[in-house]
Formats: C-alpha cells, sequence, structure tokens
C-alpha cells in the first residue's frame, strides 16, 4: 500500500500541499502576531513588586513586566522577567532584567500608580500628596485627576498659542523677509517700501509681544498645581501638573475601566502627535501626512494613467511598437522602488524644483524652498512609480469591453469620442478604480523612494494649515511607513518604542488590507458583469 | 413627397437632439483625438526618460578631462624654482633661482606684487613644507629661510578680492639648519610641527625636527628645536622626501637606489634598501602624492611609477611598486600632485603633458605643450593649470576633470588601495580626513544584492512553485477561492513592516532558536509525507469525510504542531550538537554569525517574493487547457504523472517567466535588507552574515552625497545597474510568457 502511495507520486502532492499550508500560516501568523502585539499595548498592565536579592541584599523594584525570556545557559536553565519600571529620570534606564531566581516575593500593590509624563518616560510610584491652589491633599487621587484635568485644558491653550497664533506670526514674518530680499533683488526696494514693510513688522512684532505675555501667564499658571509622589525606592518625585499627561491607578481598575482607558489609548494614538522623540503618544502627523500624499498622487496619476491606457488601448495602432510600449510600461511595474526614488532626487527635486526656486523665488536663496525634499516630489515621485498600475489596470479593462458594445454604438452614428465618454470609459470605470485602489495601496504602503524624496522622521508643521495658501507643497511630512523604520531601526530607546511601531504597523497593515479588499471586490464584480456580456 | 417628410423629420430631429451639430461634434472628436494621442505619448515618453535621465547623471564619470588652452603670453621671470597657482586660479606665484619671488595675474599676466628674500645669498635648495603655501630655501651658509605665501580675501562691493603677499610666521631671519651648504632640501609642516631634512655635499642627511608654538609676545609663532639627527648615505641621492610626524623618510639616487628609514625613538633606522628602477633607467622625478602615502617616481623611459608599503602578516612593510604609468617614450621631466585627490600632472622633456589618476588607473588626457617645460602648477580645485616652456613661454588651461577617480576597473575590479595589504574590491564612499582614498567598488554591493535574492530564492521558489502546484492543479475550488485573496495580502504587505519584523522579531528568535529552526527544514517534509501516508492508510469511513482537494487544510494543524516539536527538541539537539549555543559554536569553529544575517534577509524577503511568483505560475498552470489533462487520465496516467509529464512542460514558460519576476524583485528589494541585515559590504557568500545590497547602499548614503559629486553619480550607477537588472529581467519574463500564450492558442 506505501508502495502505491510514493509510486503513484501521492507523497509529491502531500509535499505540495504542505508548501501552500506553510504559507498561508505565515501570513496568518504575521497577521495575528501584528494584531497581538499592537492592541495589546494599550491595555493596561498590572504593576508589580518585587523583592530582589541583589549582591546578598534584598531590594524592592516596581514595573510592569514587558518580556519573559527563557533560556538555556551552560545547561542551566534560566528564566527572566525584562521590567518596565520607567522613572528614567532617577535610575537612568527605563528597563531592567530581573533573574526570576533571584525574586523572593511579588505583590500587587492596589495603591501604585502609573504617571505618563512628558519627558523622562513614565512613573510607576506612590502619591503621597496634591498640591491644588496652595491646598495640600493627602494621598488623593482625585485631587491629582483634578489638577491633571486643569492642567491639560491650559496646555492645550498654550498649544493653540504657540503652533496657532504665534506660528501664524512667524510664517508672515518669513513672508515679510521674503519680500523685502525681492524687492531688493529687483531694485525696487524705495524708502517707502521700506517704512511699510518696517510698519507691518512692527505690527506683528506687538502681536508676538501680546501673545508671549499670554504664554507667560499661562505657563506660570500651569505650574501652580504640584503631585508629589514616593518610588519603590523611598525617593521622593515632585512633579508640576503640566508635566503630567495620564494618570491611573491598574491595580484597582476594573474590567470597564481598563477597557475605558483602552479606549482613550487608542484615541490618543490615532489623534495625537507624537511625544518624547515619537515614542510616545500617538501618530496622527504620519497618518495625516500619509493620507495627504496618496490623496495628491491620485489626483496626479488618474488622469495621466487612463489618458495613456485610452491611447494605447483605443488610438494607438496595434502594431509591434504598440506592442513594445505595452512590455515596457509592464516592465516597470517592476523596477524597483528605490529607482524611482533617486529619478525622483534627482529629476523633481534638484533639477525641476532647483529650477522652480531659480525662476519663481530668486528671494528664498540660499536656502532651497522647492529646490529640497517636499510633499509635491514625494507625491510625484509615488505617480511615476504606481503610473504602470493605472495603465495597466485600466488597459485591462477597455480590453475587456466586448467589441459589440463600441460598434453598437458607432452604428447608432455616435463619434468615436462619444462612444468613449458616453460608453466605453464608464463601463471601464471600475477597472479605473481597481488600478486607483491597487496603487495607493502600494503608495501607502512604500517606503524607499520616500526617504529619498521628501519624509522625516519628525515634521514641525502639517503641509496643511491655516497660512495663505492653506496647502504648502513644497514642506516635508511625516509617513506611517517612515514612521515604523525610524522609530524601529534609528531610536535611541528602541525598547520602549516597540510596542508603538506594532501599533502602528497593524495601522498600516489595516489600511493596506482593507483597500486591497476592495480592490479585490471590485475586480471580481467587474468580472462577474462583462462574463455575461461576452456570452 | 416622401423626401419632403423625411427632411422634415431630420431638421425637427437637428433641432432637438444633439446629432444635429455635426460640425462641432467632428471637432470635437478631432481635439479628442489628438489630446489623447499627444497625452498618451507625452506620458509613455516621460516613463520612457526616466532611464535617459539616470543615464545622463552617470555617464559624466567616464568623460575624459577636458583641456582648453585660456592664455597664451610669456613669463617675465627666467630660471623658475617653484611655481604655484593659488585655489581660485586667479594668481600666480613664482620663484626664481635668484630669489626674485614674483605675484602674477593668471589672467593678464600683469606682475601683481615683487617681493626681494630679506637674505641677499645665493638660493642653494628649494622645499615645499604643505599645501597652505609654507616654503623653505637653504642659503649657502646652510641656513634655511622660513616663509609663506599669504593671500588675503577682502569683498570690497561684494566682489572677491585676493591681496598676495609674503609672510614670515617665524620671523625674518633665516634657521640655523646645517653647517655647510645643503644641496637637496626636503621638510613638512603640519599643525603643530616641522620636519627640516637637508644633504650636504657629502651625502650626509640631516633631519631637524621642530615644535611649532605661539610666540609669547606678539601674534607670531615660535620653533623649539625638538632632536636633530643624521643620517650617512653610501650614494648620492638626487632626490630627499620625508613624511609628516616625523615617519619616513626616503632617499633616491639617479640609478633608482633608493634608502628607506623610519624614525623610532629619536633616531632614524634604516628600514629599507631597493632598487627601484630596472639596469640603464634613471630616476628623472620623484615626489609624494597627496597623503605622503604614495611614492611617485618617474624614470628616464617615460613611466610614472607608483610605489607604497604593504605591510605583510609578520607587520614588516616593503616598498611595492603598485602600478605604472606611460606617458611616453621620453624621460619624465616634472611630476605635480594634485593638491585635493589622488591624481597627478606628469610632463615630459619634449613637452608633452598628461592629466593620470592613481587609483582608477587612467590617463585622463594627454596634450603637447610643443617644446620643453620648465614649469609647471594646477590649482587646488583643480580646473587651473599653468605651464611655463623653458624659453619663457606660458600658456593657461581650463581642465575640466570632475570625476577622475571612477574608471571601469575601479568600479568592477579589484584595486590596490593606499595601506591596504592586497587588492580588493571595497565600497567605502566617504571618511574623515581630507587626503582619503575614495574607495568605489560596486562588486561588493552587487554581490550582496545577488547573495540576498540567493537566499530569498531558495527559500521562497520551493514554497511558491510547490503552492502554486497544489492549488491551481489539486485544490478543491472553494478553497482555492479562499486561498488566492491570502496570497494577495500577503503580496500587499508593506516590506517595511516585513523587515521590521524580520529586524526586530525574527532575527534574536533565529539567534536564539536556530537549531529548532534548522530542524523544521527537515522535519516538516517528513512529518507531511508521514501524515500523508497515514491518512492514505485510514479507513475509509474517516478519509471519505474530507473530499479531494483539502488536504492543504488537513495540513494546517500538522504544520503548526510539527514546529512546535522541532523547536521543543531543537534545545535539547543544541545541547547535545552544539554546547548549547549554536551561534556562539559557529564563532568558534570559524564562521562570523551576525544577529542580523543572510538567513534572516532570505525569509523575509522570501515571504516577500513568494506571492508573486505563486500568483504567475498559478495562472500559467491554472490556464493549461482542460482537454490535454483528460486525455493523459484517460490514458491512465496517475494525477501525478499528468502533472509532470503534460502539465508542467506546458506551463514551464510561465513558471520560468514567473521565477524571473521574482528574482527582479528580490534584487530591488530595499527596506528588508536595509532592516534586516547590518548593511556593511562584505563579500562571503555565508549564510550566518549580512551584505550591503545596492538598493540598501542608496537609501543610506544618497541623503548625504553631495549632488554632481563623484558618489552621487556612482549612486546613480548603483540605481541604473538596478533598473537594468529587473529590466532586464521583466524583459525576458514577458516575451517568454507572450510566446506560452500564441503556444496555448494553438492547443
Amino acid at each position: 500500500m506505501s508502495k502505491k502511495f510514493f509510486n503513484s507520486g501521492q507523497h509529491w502532492v502531500w509535499l505540495n500541499a504542505g508548501a501552500i499550508s506553510i504559507s498561508i500560516i505565515m501570513v496568518v501568523g504575521l497577521l495575528l502576531l501584528i494584531a497581538v502585539r499592537g492592541l495589546s499595548h494599550f491595555w493596561p498592565a498590572e504593576v508589580k513588586t518585587f523583592e530582589v536579592v541583589q549582591e546578598k541584599e534584598t531590594v524592592q523594584v516596581m514595573g510592569e513586566i514587558h518580556n519573559i525570556e527563557d533560556d538555556i545557559q551552560d545547561g542551566l536553565e534560566r528564566k527572566q522577567y525584562l521590567l518596565k519600571m520607567g522613572n528614567r529620570d532617577v535610575y537612568g534606564l527605563d528597563f531592567k532584567w530581573l533573574d526570576v531566581k533571584s525574586i523572593t516575593d511579588t505583590t500587587v500593590n492596589e495603591d501604585a500608580i502609573v504617571v505618563e509624563r512628558r519627558e523622562w518616560g513614565n512613573l510607576y510610584g506612590f502619591l503621597t500628596s496634591v498640591t491644588k491652589d496652595g491646598t495640600v491633599y493627602k494621598e488623593d487621587p482625585e485631587a491629582l485627576q483634578d489638577i491633571i484635568e486643569r492642567a491639560l485644558e491650559i496646555h492645550g491653550e498654550i498649544r493653540d498659542i504657540e503652533t496657532g497664533d504665534i506660528g501664524a506670526i512667524n510664517y508672515a514674518m518669513e513672508q515679510l523677509r521674503l519680500d523685502q530680499r525681492l524687492l531688493e533683488l529687483d531694485d525696487e526696494l524705495t524708502e517707502e517700501a521700506q517704512a511699510e514693510l518696517d510698519k507691518q513688522r512692527a505690527e506683528l512684532q506687538e502681536e508676538f509681544l501680546s501673545y508671549q505675555e499670554q504664554l507667560q501667564e499661562l505657563y506660570a499658571d500651569i505650574k501652580r498645581d504640584t503631585a508629589q509622589f514616593t518610588l519603590i525606592g523611598g525617593e521622593t518625585i515632585t512633579l508640576t501638573a503640566g508635566n503630567i499627561v495620564r494618570a491611573f491607578q491598574p491595580n484597582q481598575m476594573g474590567f470597564w475601566a481598563k477597557l475605558g482607558h483602552y479606549f482613550s489609548k487608542i484615541g490618543e494614538f490615532i489623534f495625537d502627535e507624537p511625544r518624547e522623540a515619537n515614542t510616545e503618544g500617538g501618530v496622527f502627523p504620519a497618518i495625516f501626512g500619509t493620507v495627504l500624499m496618496v490623496l495628491l498622487m491620485s489626483i496626479v496619476v488618474t488622469p495621466l494613467g487612463v489618458v495613456a491606457a485610452v491611447y494605447m488601448r483605443e488610438y494607438a495602432k496595434q502594431g509591434p511598437l504598440t506592442r513594445t510600449i505595452r512590455i515596457a510600461v509592464n516592465n516597470l511595474a517592476g523596477v524597483p522602488s528605490i529607482v524611482y526614488g533617486v529619478f525622483g532626487l534627482g529629476f523633481f527635486v534638484y533639477f525641476l524644483g532647483g529650477s522652480i526656486d531659480e525662476l519663481f523665488y530668486p528671494e528664498v536663496s540660499p536656502s532651497p524652498m522647492f529646490g529640497t525634499p517636499g510633499l509635491i516630489w514625494a507625491s510625484l515621485t509615488l505617480a511615476l512609480l504606481t503610473l504602470p498600475v493605472v495603465i495597466v489596470s485600466t488597459e485591462e479593462g477597455l480590453a475587456r469591453i466586448p467589441k459589440s458594445i463600441r460598434e453598437g454604438s458607432l452604428a447608432l452614428g455616435a463619434t468615436k469620442f462619444e462612444t468613449l465618454r458616453k460608453t466605453v470609459l464608464p463601463m471601464a470605470s471600475p477597472a479605473m478604480m481597481t488600478g486607483l485602489i491597487l496603487a495607493v495601496a502600494r503608495a501607502a504602503g512604500e517606503v524607499a523612494p520616500l526617504m529619498l524624496v521628501g519624509v522625516v522622521k519628525l515634521a514641525p508643521t502639517l503641509p496643511l494649515d491655516a497660512n495663505a495658501p492653506f496647502l504648502h507643497l513644497e514642506r516635508k511630512f511625516m509617513h506611517l511607513g517612515f514612521h515604523i523604520y525610524d522609530v524601529g531601526f534609528q531610536s535611541p530607546n528602541v525598547e520602549a518604542a516597540r510596542p508603538l511601531v506594532y501599533a502602528t504597523a497593524l495601522l498600516l497593515v489595516l489600511i493596506i488590507i482593507l483597500l486591497n479588499i476592495a480592490a479585490i471586490k471590485i475586480r471580481n464584480n467587474l468580472r462577474e458583469k462583462y462574463k455575461s456580456l461576452e456570452q | 413627397m416622401s423626401t419632403s417628410i423625411k427632411d422634415t423629420t431630420r431638421k425637427l430631429l437637428d433641432q432637438q437632439t444633439q446629432s444635429g451639430k455635426h460640425k462641432r461634434r467632428k471637432i470635437n472628436d478631432l481635439l479628442a483625438r489628438y489630446g489623447i494621442a499627444v497625452g498618451g505619448m507625452s506620458v509613455i515618453v516621460a516613463v520612457v526618460l526616466i532611464c535617459f535621465y539616470l543615464l545622463w547623471v552617470v555617464l559624466p564619470i567616464f568623460k575624459p578631462a577636458s583641456v582648453e588652452l585660456e592664455k597664451d603670453y610669456s613669463w617675465s621671470q627666467q630660471q623658475l624654482m617653484h611655481l604655484e597657482v593659488e585655489e581660485y586660479g586667479e594668481i600666480a606665484f613664482g620663484l626664481g633661482a635668484n630669489g626674485s619671488m614674483q605675484f602674477t595675474d593668471v589672467e593678464t599676466n600683469q606682475p601683481i606684487a615683487d617681493f626681494e628674500l630679506p637674505q641677499q645669498q645665493n638660493i642653494t635648495a628649494f622645499a615645499q613644507l604643505d599645501l597652505k603655501g609654507m616654503m623653505a630655501i637653504s642659503y649657502a651658509d646652510g641656513s634655511v629661510q622660513l616663509l609663506q605665501q599669504d593671500y588675503a580675501i577682502s569683498y570690497p562691493d561684494n566682489q572677491r578680492q585676493l591681496t598676495p603677499s609674503i609672510q614670515y610666521p617665524f620671523g625674518e631671519d633665516a634657521v640655523s639648519f646645517a653647517d655647510t651648504e645643503v644641496t637637496l632640501l626636503n621638510g613638512k609642516m603640519w599643525e603643530d610641527g616641522l620636519l627640516l631634512a637637508g644633504v650636504t655635499n657629502d651625502n650626509q642627511v640631516i633631519t631637524k625636527e621642530y615644535y611649532v608654538e605661539q610666540s609669547f609676545l606678539g601674534e607670531g609663532l615660535e620653533l623649539d628645536e625638538a632632536n636633530s639627527a643624521t643620517i650617512q648615505l653610501n650614494f648620492k641621492p638626487e632626490y630627499l622626501l620625508a613624511t609628516q610626524g616625523p615617519d619616513w623618510l626616503y632617499a633616491i639616487g639617479k640609478q633608482g637606489q633608493m634608502s628607506a628609514y623610519r624614525f623610532k625613538s629619536g633616531e632614524w633606522k634604516l628600514q629599507e634598501t631597493k632598487q627601484l628602477t630596472q639596469n640603464g633607467v634613471e630616476v628623472t622625478q620623484a615626489n609624494f602624492l597627496l597623503g605622503q602615502v604614495s611614492l611617485m617616481i618617474g624614470d628616464s623611459n617615460g613611466v610614472v611609477s607608483q610605489w607604497f608599503q604593504v605591510t605583510d602578516e609578520d607587520n614588516v612593510s616593503t616598498l611595492t611598486n603598485i602600478r605604472d604609468f606611460k606617458l611616453s617614450d621620453n624621460p619624465i621631466a616634472l611630476f605635480i600632485p594634485e593638491v585635493r585627490r589622488k591624481g597627478f600632472i606628469a610632463a615630459d622633456n619634449a613637452g608633452e603633458v598628461g592629466i593620470f589618476y592613481t587609483t582608477s588607473e587612467r590617463l585622463l588626457e594627454q596634450f603637447s605643450f610643443g617644446q620643453p617645460i620648465q614649469a609647471l602648477s594646477i590649482n587646488s580645485r583643480s580646473n587651473k593649470l599653468l605651464v611655463v616652456g623653458k624659453d619663457g613661454l606660458a600658456n593657461t588651461f581650463f581642465i575640466e576633470n570632475e570625476h577622475p577617480e571612477i574608471s571601469w576597473s575601479s568600479l568592477w575590479n579589484q584595486v590596490f588601495y593606499e595601506g591596504y595589504k592586497e587588492p580588493t574590491f571595497t565600497w567605502q564612499s566617504s571618511a574623515s580626513t581630507n587626503d582619503y582614498e575614495s574607495k568605489f567598488s560596486l562588486m561588493p554591493l552587487s554581490f550582496g544584492t545577488l547573495k540576498a535574492a540567493f537566499y530569498a530564492m531558495l527559500f521562497a521558489v520551493p514554497l511558491a512553485i510547490f503552492g502554486a502546484i497544489f492549488t491551481a492543479y489539486f485544490m478543491a475550488p472553494k478553497m482555492r477561492s479562499m486561498v488566492k485573496p491570502t496570497v494577495e495580502i500577503m503580496e500587499a504587505l508593506p516590506t517595511v513592516i516585513l523587515g521590521f519584523l524580520a529586524g526586530l522579531w525574527l532575527a534574536p528568535i533565529i539567534e536564539e532558536t536556530l537549531v529548532g529552526f534548522l530542524l523544521t527544514i527537515i522535519l516538516l517534509p517528513i512529518f507531511t509525507i508521514l501524515f500523508g501516508l497515514a491518512w492514505n492508510k485510514a479507513p475509509g469511513s474517516i478519509r471519505h469525510r474530507i473530499p479531494d482537494g483539502w488536504q492543504a487544510a488537513l495540513l494546517l494543524p500538522v504544520i503548526v504542531l510539527g514546529t512546535v516539536f522541532s523547536f521543543w527538541i531543537g534545545e535539547p539537539v543544541e545541547a547535545w550538537l552544539f554546547d548549547g549555543d549554536m551561534p556562539r559554536w559557529l564563532d568558534a569553529n570559524g564562521f562570523n554569525y551576525d544577529q542580523r544575517n543572510s538567513l534572516v534577509v532570505g525569509l523575509a524577503m522570501g515571504f516577500a517574493v513568494i506571492p508573486t511568483i505563486f500568483s504567475i505560475t498559478e495562472d500559467a498552470i491554472f490556464s493549461v487547457p482542460k482537454h490535454l489533462t483528460n486525455g493523459s487520465l484517460a490514458l491512465g496516467a496517475s494525477q501525478w504523472q499528468t502533472l509532470t509529464r503534460v502539465v508542467l512542460p506546458t506551463a514551464s514558460p510561465g513558471i520560468f517567466s514567473a521565477l524571473m519576476i521574482g528574482l527582479g524583485r528580490a534584487v530591488g528589494e530595499t527596506m528588508i535588507v536595509l532592516m534586516a541585515t547590518g548593511n556593511t559590504p562584505v563579500m562571503d557568500m555565508n549564510i550566518f552574515e549580512g551584505m550591503r545590497t545596492l538598493s540598501a547602499n542608496i537609501a543610506v548614503e544618497m541623503p548625504e552625497s553631495e549632488v554632481g559629486s563623484s558618489h552621487y553619480r556612482v549612486l546613480f550607477l548603483a540605481a541604473f545597474v538596478l533598473f537594468l537588472f529587473t529590466f532586464a529581467f521583466n524583459t525576458i519574463a514577458e516575451v517568454v510568457r507572450q510566446r506560452l500564450r500564441n503556444k496555448y492558442g494553438s492547443l
């Protein structure tokens, strides 16, 4: 029987089946890994207190278990906890390896508090007292929440003034400087013009000073309340309310409280700006940058791709030349993305951008405006990169439309263009959509070319703001994919940033999978539709 | 009657509908036709232009230097001892044998300023001490005058203006150096030191080292003698060359005898004596190249040879001939090194001038001055050459020589770099020092690219092709409709995520459980076959519950359990065979183990390549006409026999094109390699070591390279090479696929 099994090649069939099983397990496993790691990051972990024997002394440490490592060294099993103990300002490091054998006692203290701070990472400790407007409250978590709430409000106001109002003034000042430089270059800087510029500048300066005063008040106000904490080692730390982002006592939280905390953390992740060199806080600027870049790219790539496809399929003579072009376009889809990045940097940024600066913005020299990597060049580069995708997909759609439909339209007296506009293109529109969605999915995940043409780890301003002309195409921007690379590999504190990277990866994967599923669905519907037409 | 009704209807219709506006419709149609044609053509042309743009940026690095005669005038000074053009190429400094010093405007040949030496004595020898204009002149009484050319820059009316002068940073008094006349003088000045070396008439070499210090009074500098030493030579040296430090001293005689000394604990030790030329060939020029590492010897055969110290395994260094440059058949009369890079200009005694570069072994340009030359000089920007002939004729040349360091041989062959033990393939584009020799070998990068692609394909090809065969040929349609979207999603996963997981998650895991992982490669196929066998022998009541074509689903738990089992027995096996730690065991046995190595890259990139290969292969197998397989099955062949004898041969061109496209993708992938390897450009096939690929190299170095520099253009060349690689693979694949389509058309 087994001889027959091998003779008929059954074992090969099973091996083939094994290959596809392995592939499926890998994909599913990878998605699960990202999902689990990415989603679990926001769940509040228990804060444990360990009694550890270190060099014959018993020390108490407190923190979250971040990772567990099992290892065999020299034939002995060695289990270690990677403990996130925070308090970087006191201990110098966020993390500590704990040998499980050295732990003599583990307790869960109900009063342990976790404080997320604007600098120095998390604090793990116990609340001793809260000073609110001069009054001292002993061990009162509610008072702590009060002062945090108040401080967050003030912090919001400060940020509005700093980035909104003062940002606008800085922008206007810069515009004035450029205006003056332009007049100088044109030799038109008369005394009147100079006086007018100076007057405007003085007005802005005055406005700036008034905001500055407001800011100082707010800064003084935010420092009014303080909170005092004791660490497990006995050290006391006093924090001003303005330095606290969030404080919670995970060991007291019930399931629903934890769930609430979980969603508020997810909200922070999606809608907030990053803190502490991108290792804490949210990824909003990266989401925004990715979406804006992809939108701009779509605006460029759709008309170009459709026109090229329509020309090749409907107008060009189907000969060896068209066939060669078709092969060439097809092949461009396989050209490495980094090559497009190099082309974008050389041609778009340095050549095109440099020329634009020279011709239209002589006043910005020597610092370039368009002659440096930026949003517009990234969008154009990715448009070029995804052009073959749109062309191929649209062409495929056009090719699937039966000849009889075109002939019917032409027989009724419509011109070629009318046939195209009224019957062919509408019928091919799902194919175009598929192409565009695939292009968007590819563009959203592409990082290598962007590293050359405009993406940065931390952009001070969004490319879209309240200062005319509102959309600043020359600005640099942040991108989810690059965020992953940068935080995961260039960050000074990789261990602390890792959960956030998983969360970012999950977000990116979700976006891309959704886009792809949409494309697959549209394509399948399309196929069904034409199957009936072809019969 | 009937016509009139038709006309009326026509008229009515025309008024009420669009169809009447024939002219406008026709114009619209024409406009659209040409508009779309122009638009479509320009998009396609633009896309094709990428290739030409890359080429356009790359091409200048292979261009020869261009030399253009600018001015032609006569030089007023006689018997030039030294000629030097300052950085901008505007002013030339000439030192005559009679001690006259003159700054001349290179453009107009007008003298700008004249200076006299403070001592009225005969000059016996001259030496250039550094690249900032410091010079030494020895007088007949053995004393040495130190002086410096100085170019003060000012900007009156926003125009750069240079005001040349002669400065005496150590005072106008000559430094006492030797008791008798010195016939040869050499020396070096560096940040805080000065070395003077001279030869007296009785072949004795005198060296003196000084500390250079700020003087207590005023702004000048002071010399403080650190030590002095002498060497007695047994031949008459024609050339004396000392390096800063002091470190090395070379004395070279006319017949090619050379003695090399090394400075150790206050005295010169004879290191080596060597004959530099063959019998009867005379040394006619000797000087250092930039950096004082390479010794350049010009001889009477018109050859300039490059020598430097090569250290062998026992740490003994010997002066070794590295390469020769042939200018003409006449003796070399003049030799000047370039100031900022490792190039040089040589002239023979008939007035033939050649511009060379050492690393790339290039003769960039050769031209004839027409008559013997007494002096020549090039400015430090290497774009202005001043040549003064023996009878006073002077020419200035504009030189365009932007990328001499690149040549076919320096990109693709082994190159003997300064300070190396042997010729190597090396990529090392930048360093902190100015006299650095750039190492632009694309070999380690291309090797790394192919290595990464090789390991990726090793992992991906079996999985993708076997999987595609099963999916297309054996799998139940319902399961197939679930598997295909899964693979499509696998294809869409951003590579930055794969790279991140490979670098931060997979690499540590693999290091930890290397044995377990390697065991899965052996054990999983065994488990699969065993399970298949068991299933085959299982009673029909169980077997018939699952229809044919669902084997893959049955195997899912087997694979998971098999993997867990492999990792579980991995640890004991590791303890038994490799002392509990295979990476350390590998290191101890001469295999370097990096955490982020080719295995990790191969897995991650293989993961990225699998769906590409899978989809195309699956399409090719699935579209094999059904009547072929049915015929084969009807003749009694088993399913597997039908597959291998009928289906696979028919689909083989499709599978081939799948492999090509997969390879193209693996070659160009950037983020995975960037994140999952250490990016060191080594050439080693070891699977446990990393690599640096062309694409990752571009991503790392491009943002830092200066626009238009050689480095920038070489990176463009790397991109162009990648473009060609992938374009070639894809075109082959496409052509093969077209053939396949034609073949099926006939079936």
